[in-house]
């Protein structure tokens, strides 16, 4: 059968209708939006498509496709998926299928803006979708990249009072401006992808025989010293984009001042990109090492998830409160991982996608929700659920999400990293875990609380508000739809899930 | 005369270019100081060749000597340029790419 | 095709239909009546189905229906399903039945909200129905908490309808913090178990029980865990205190959630895995000893109530208590009788109070009194409810409260036993003080000196559903004269009033065989406390022979306690405010001050090197020629001498 090289299209689809934007859509808006529309959507199409005949009994990796670009280094353009890049790259395709939807109203340059994006996509798809270590990298820096000029020309700017001992530094460094964002998101990034770069190389110069290629050096065996310092190059690399505590910083600041689809996005999508790097790469190529560093994955994961809980109840600013829970829900995505048992790297996995989709949910919301109230500040707004009923319902229904509760995705790969997490080396991973969960009850509900089911804030501009309007129905639709859909009926996520999970647990705890 | 005695004329005239370029003020000066360091490369161009009996030399030193025309050129240009925008060619003042 | 469970599926999935059309369409639901019609249908549906149910599975016939919803490893993790017997028909019955019947009063007592409101409000009591019947029929663990936190967020949704007052909107977000504490004792118990014995299903963990294959090393901390889930949710101290701040509902809500079903899961689960809980009997002495302190406290606090739904809240904690007690001692047979009757007579109470508080545009008892002229049928019904609740004879509450008392009595809690009974006592008290205030009484604000109002002004405040009324009220709707409610009504009071008086007799006359032996004195002790209470009130507010104000002097301390609630409230406000807020903020400025600022500082520092060392770079071209010089010299000099 001739099959189409559905991946590549899937990859490359946004990056051609990013060309033709730049080239044909000049100053004609609803073009540039409608050939995004498309594009994202080829894509979208594409993704469930693989998604959906992913020959679940075969397993292991298909939909190959492989040509040879430097065969002298060893380097070639392969691409296929597996149950859990399937599912990432879907993720990926609803996000920002959304977010084109969620920025229908930028006015500036949307021109380039959407081009931008559209390039980000097509990095982030490849690095789910390729297999060689080399070309994984290159699409990385694609992903990355971007995002300093979206932030720096699209983005806000914030108000942060400089105190403390460190209080000096803060002025010298601008905190709070978008600049300052971006600069600092980009330089964490590159910093990170030093790291990457290191072991990738180590690696390759340990083979000895010339391959980037995943699938060969999968079957390799490493030294274990190399295994060591290789896998925590790649923890820290890939970590700084999942954002780990110490090093998530760059995510508040980031994701508050970046414009609403460029959050959703790197909130949704880039930041699983780090938590699937770990997974893939870490535990993917290093075995041992990854079993000798578990301990330390999901230590520093169960302090992301209470510390990034705490911190979200601290803010004030919505944006802030958003990007807070997903440092603490990624700590989740690590503790799942770091169980390394079937159930808890199912939850990691399915959490992956499920706070992507959340968290995607939440900055579209914030965003709507600013461009209509033209405020952020959580404690001045207030009652808005009687004027825009839609945008207060699929808040809730994001908030139930991050909070655990059942019928909706977050519950499900919850559950399945605390059943994880207590059939684990480390069992008492499980209490900060479920105090995690019942934190962020009481952070999100409290923000639901206030914003949209509580008396009328007083302020004069907030007495009529619309609802959502056209395509930013679209937006919130697709996104609480699946929401659902995935906890309702959560097996059309784990099964393909689950066949990729096994296997890798297979090699790593070597029975 | 051997080949040291041409050697020595390209050194002295090279640190007489040198000291021109590093102590002139002028900034016409120091393109002098500039060819005359150009042409001191073109001394020993010359007498390597004609010692060695390699004609390589000799060709060369009309590549150069071509070059240091069309860079006079320029230069005197750029300095020209100079003062009609900065209303000066002292060297000092020319401080745009100070840190 | 009876037996094996598609009815009990049946009676469940109407109201997920239901709940479906009106999420989805949102026209219909926006139509208000309407959508309370669909809704209404498949509620009426699914009764006949769940009465069918229940018939089919009387006997020992037990049927279960299971479907993969979670796979693992290539195998089942978890599934969902209904698993159809005696009890849980019984209890679906129950459900069915009380949700229908709300839905029917609400017809009449929200007849006032605007059209999308209501079309809301139907939503949200169909999404509810849904999800108890599915825990009731829950097969496994996995799915009982499912939905175990679906009504939880129902009931978050419903206290929080009229959400844009400040005291409902409060009300909700506690009522859902304070059970989700307990639900992640749940959670953590459910976890372990799955851990402890390989599974969730509850018919697996049974015959495991029953084959001594548990092992019991660690049990009881896993118990415990499961129990606190039910502490929160069936309002056990000291989670108990979302309760009666959950008033702030609309008055169906609270008959229906907050007094019939949903804070009755904790009951039925623990009757539900009594076999599991038997394995521990330390726990199961928790479980009386905090039963039966959880009723007296409560209902020394319904004492003291000016608020009629307060009164019932506290009620509602306090019979609850009694089943938890009942569970405890070992006998989860009674405890379960008595949530089945208790849901009967409570939602009767309630909706009862729903229409005394419909035709007075109050909560308050200070403003009502001789409401027995005007709204007779009302007050028939509501003075069976409250007969049933003091546990008098051929009425509804009579042989399960006494089988409560011999079950505790048997089990061994001699102290918990006293405690009840004095419980039995103060509850008929504080009902008969209801009844006689609201219906018979001159009304306080005639009387001289009005003493009963002495505790109105800590709790004047709480206006739930009278503010709501009164703003009609104030919009000129014929201004307060009280009036029997509309038929539709009338109509569920009189069903449950009959079901009451009917469950009543037929118990007073037929004595099922209890597994224990109570004493001969048992029933005229529980029966003869009933009247003293009943006596009691008629006594102080319908006679005032004896001063409401000396009667609350002579308990003191007691009576300015309870009327602080006992401090509990201000107890989780503190830890709210101090350990989770107050601690936020530290971690939150730590984090931007302290974890950013060492990153900041790095750069900053980059920032202030790179400032030093550009003053090297002058701009001027000779210096640069000097600095190539002197590299030169120095190279010539290395290359020369080194």
């Amino acid at each position: 059968m001739n099959r189409l090289p559905l991946l590549s299209i899937m990859t490359w689809a946004p990056f051609a209708s990013a060309l033709i934007i730049m080239f044909f859509a000049r100053r004609r808006p609803l073009l540039v939006r409608w050939t995004s529309v498309v594009g994202t959507g080829i894509s979208l199409v594409a993704s469930i498509w693989v998604y959906w005949t992913y020959d679940r009994a075969a397993a292991g990796f298909q939909f190959q496709e492989a040509f040879p670009l430097v065969p002298s280094l060893g380097i070639s353009y392969l691409m296929a998926i597996d149950g859990i890049s399937a599912l990432m790259a879907l993720l990926t395709a609803i996000i920002i299928f959304a977010g084109v939807f969620a920025s229908w109203t930028t006015k500036e340059r949307s021109q380039e803006f959407y081009a931008l994006l559209l390039v980000l996509v097509t990095g982030v798809f490849g690095v789910f979708v390729t297999l060689d270590l080399f070309i994984f990298f290159l699409f990385y820096e694609i992903a990355v990249l971007p995002m300093y000029l979206l932030i720096g020309i699209w983005g806000s700017s914030g108000d942060i009072r400089p105190q403390g001992i460190f209080g000096w530094a803060m002025g010298r460094t601008g905190v709070g401006t978008k600049e300052y964002a971006a600069m600092k998101l980009t330089l964490y990034l590159l910093f990170g992808s030093a790291f990457i770069l290191v072991g990738m190389l180590a690696l390759f110069v340990a083979t000895g025989s010339r391959t980037f290629s995943f699938l060969e050096l999968q079957t390799m065996q490493f030294e274990p010293a190399l295994q060591t310092w290789v896998f925590l190059a790649f923890y820290v690399g890939f970590g700084i984009l999942a954002g780990i505590w110490p090093l998530h910083t760059w995510s508040p600041d980031g994701h508050a001042s970046a414009p609403t689809a460029v959050s959703m996005l790197h909130a949704g999508v880039l930041m699983k990109l780090g938590a699937y790097g770990v997974v893939r790469m870490g535990m993917g190529l290093l075995p041992d090492a990854a079993v000798d560093w578990a301990w330390l994955v999901g230590t520093i994961g169960c302090i992301n998830i209470v510390y990034g809980a705490l911190s979200a109840m601290a803010q004030t600013d919505l944006k802030y409160v958003i990007a807070y829970s997903s440092v603490s829900h990624m700590g989740i995505v690590m503790v799942g991982a770091a169980t390394l048992t079937p159930t808890g790297l199912n939850g990691s996995v399915f959490q992956m996608f499920a706070h992507g989709i959340m968290t995607g949910l939440f900055f579209a919301i914030v965003g709507l929700v600013y461009e209509k109230a033209h405020s952020r500040e959580i404690f001045k707004m207030g009652g808005f659920g009687a004027m825009m009923p839609g945008i207060a319902t699929a808040f809730t229904i994001g908030a139930l999400s991050s909070l655990g509760l059942p019928a909706t995705a977050g519950f499900v790969a919850e559950f399945l990293t605390f059943l994880g997490a207590w059939t684990s080396d480390y069992p008492w991973w499980l209490f900060p875990a479920v105090i995690g969960a019942f934190l962020t009850s009481v952070y999100v509900l409290r923000v639901a609380g206030q914003i949209f089911w509580g008396p009328k804030a007083p302020d004069p501009h907030f007495q009529h508000l619309p609802d959502a309007q056209g395509p930013e129905w679209a937006a919130l639709g697709i996104l609480v739809f699946v929401l659902v859909l995935f906890g309702v009926l959560p097996s059309i996520a784990i099964a393909p899930v689950d066949t990729a999970t096994g296997q890798l647990l297979l090699r790593l705890t070597g029975q | 005369m051997g080949l040291q005695a041409y050697l020595t004329l390209a050194a002295i005239v090279f640190c007489i270019g040198l000291f021109g370029v590093m102590t002139r003020r002028n900034t016409i000066g120091i393109l002098l100081g500039i060819e005359l360091m150009l042409n001191s490369v073109n001394i020993n161009l010359v007498a390597f060749g004609r010692y060695s009996g390699d004609v390589t030399g000799m060709v060369f030193t009309v590549f150069t000597i071509c070059i240091t025309v069309a860079e006079a050129a320029v230069g005197l240009a750029i300095v020209i340029l100079l003062f009609r925008v900065r209303r000066t060619v002292t060297a000092d003042h020319l401080d745009l790419l100070r840190g | 095709m009876a037996g094996d469970g598609t009815l009990a599926l049946a009676a469940l999935l109407l109201h997920a239909v239901a709940f479906l059309v009106l999420a989805v369409a949102a026209p219909l639901r926006r139509l208000g009546r309407p959508a309370g019609y669909v809704s209404i249908l498949c509620a009426a549906g699914s009764l006949a189905a769940a009465v069918l149910s229940w018939r089919a599975h009387a006997g020992e016939a037990i049927s279960r229906l299971v479907w993969t919803w979670l796979p693992t490893e290539g195998q089942t993790l978890a599934t969902v399903g209904v698993l159809a017997d005696a009890d849980s028909t019984l209890m679906l019955t129950l459900v069915a039945l009380v949700a229908l019947l709300v839905q029917v009063y609400s017809l009449g007592y929200l007849s006032d909200e605007s059209a999308p409101a209501l079309g809301r409000y139907y939503a949200y009591q169909s999404l509810f129905a849904f999800s108890m019947m599915g825990l009731v029929l829950a097969p496994n663990f996995v799915q009982l908490f499912i939905c175990w936190e679906l009504v939880g967020l129902c009931s978050y949704l419903l206290i929080g309808f009229w959400y844009q007052r400040p005291a409902a909107a409060r009300a909700a977000l506690k009522a859902f913090w304070i059970t989700k504490a307990g639900d992640v004792g749940f959670l953590i118990g459910i976890v372990l178990l799955w851990r402890h014995t390989g599974t969730f299903d509850l018919a697996e963990m049974r015959v495991l029980a029953g084959n001594g294959a548990i092992p019991l090393a660690g049990l009881a901390v896993i118990t415990f865990c499961i129990y606190l889930g039910a502490v929160g949710k069936s309002a056990q101290f000291p989670l108990h205190i979302w309760l009666p701040d959950a008033m702030e509902g609309p008055t169906p809500v609270s008959a229906l959630i907050h007094a019939a079903t949903m804070v009755t899961a904790g009951v039925y689960l623990l009757h539900r895995t009594d076999w599991l809980f038997a394995l521990t009997p330390d726990v199961l002495a928790i479980v009386v000893w905090i039963g039966a302190f959880t009723a007296l406290l409560s209902a020394v606090l319904a004492c003291v109530q000016t608020d009629i739904k307060r009164v019932l809240a506290y009620s509602t904690v306090s019979q609850l208590s009694y089943m938890m007690a009942a569970i405890g001692a070992g006998f989860s047979a009674a405890g379960f009788f008595h949530l089945l009757t208790h849901g009967i007579f409570k939602a009767l109470l309630f909706l009862g109070a729903g229409a005394v508080i419909h035709a007075a545009h109050s909560n308050d008892l200070t403003d009502m009194g001789r409401l027995a002229r005007r709204m007779p049928q009302t007050a028939i019904v509501f003075t069976v409810g409250a007969l049933s609740l003091a546990g008098l004879p051929l009425f509804a509450g009579f042989l399960s409260k006494e089988e409560i008392l011999g079950a505790v009595r048997a089990g061994g809690f001699t102290a918990p036993f006293a405690m009840l009974i004095l419980v039995a006592f103060l509850t008929a008290f504080y009902m008969f003080r209801v009844v006689f205030l609201a219906f018979f009484a001159e009304p306080v604000a005639l009387h001289a000196g009005a003493p009963v109002a002495a505790g109105v002004g800590a709790h004047a405040s709480h206006v739930a559903d009278a503010g709501h009324h009164a703003s009609h009220a104030a919009a000129g709707v014929a201004a307060h004269e009280p009036h029997e409610p509309p038929a539709s009504m009338l109509l569920p009071l009189w069903v449950l009033a009959l079901l009451s008086v009917a469950i009543g007799v037929y118990f007073t006359f037929v004595h099922p065989e209890p597994e224990f032996t109570s004493p001969a004195w048992l029933m005229p002790v529980a029966v003869g406390s009933a009247v003293a209470g009943i006596l009691l009130a008629w006594a102080t507010y319908q006679r005032r022979a004896i001063d409401a104000a000396s009667l609350a002097a002579a308990f003191g301390p007691i009576y300015r306690s309870a009327l602080a609630r006992f401090w509990i409230d201000d107890v989780f406000e503190r830890a709210y405010l101090l350990a989770i807020l107050g601690f936020s903020r530290v971690i939150g400025w730590i984090d931007r001050y302290l974890v950013d600022g060492v990153l900041n500082m790095l750069s900053a520092w980059t920032v202030t090197a790179a400032d030093d060392l550009r003053t090297m770079q002058s701009g001027r071209a000779q210096d640069y020629v000097y600095g190539i010089a002197v590299g030169l010299l120095v190279l010539l000099l290395w290359v020369q001498f080194g």
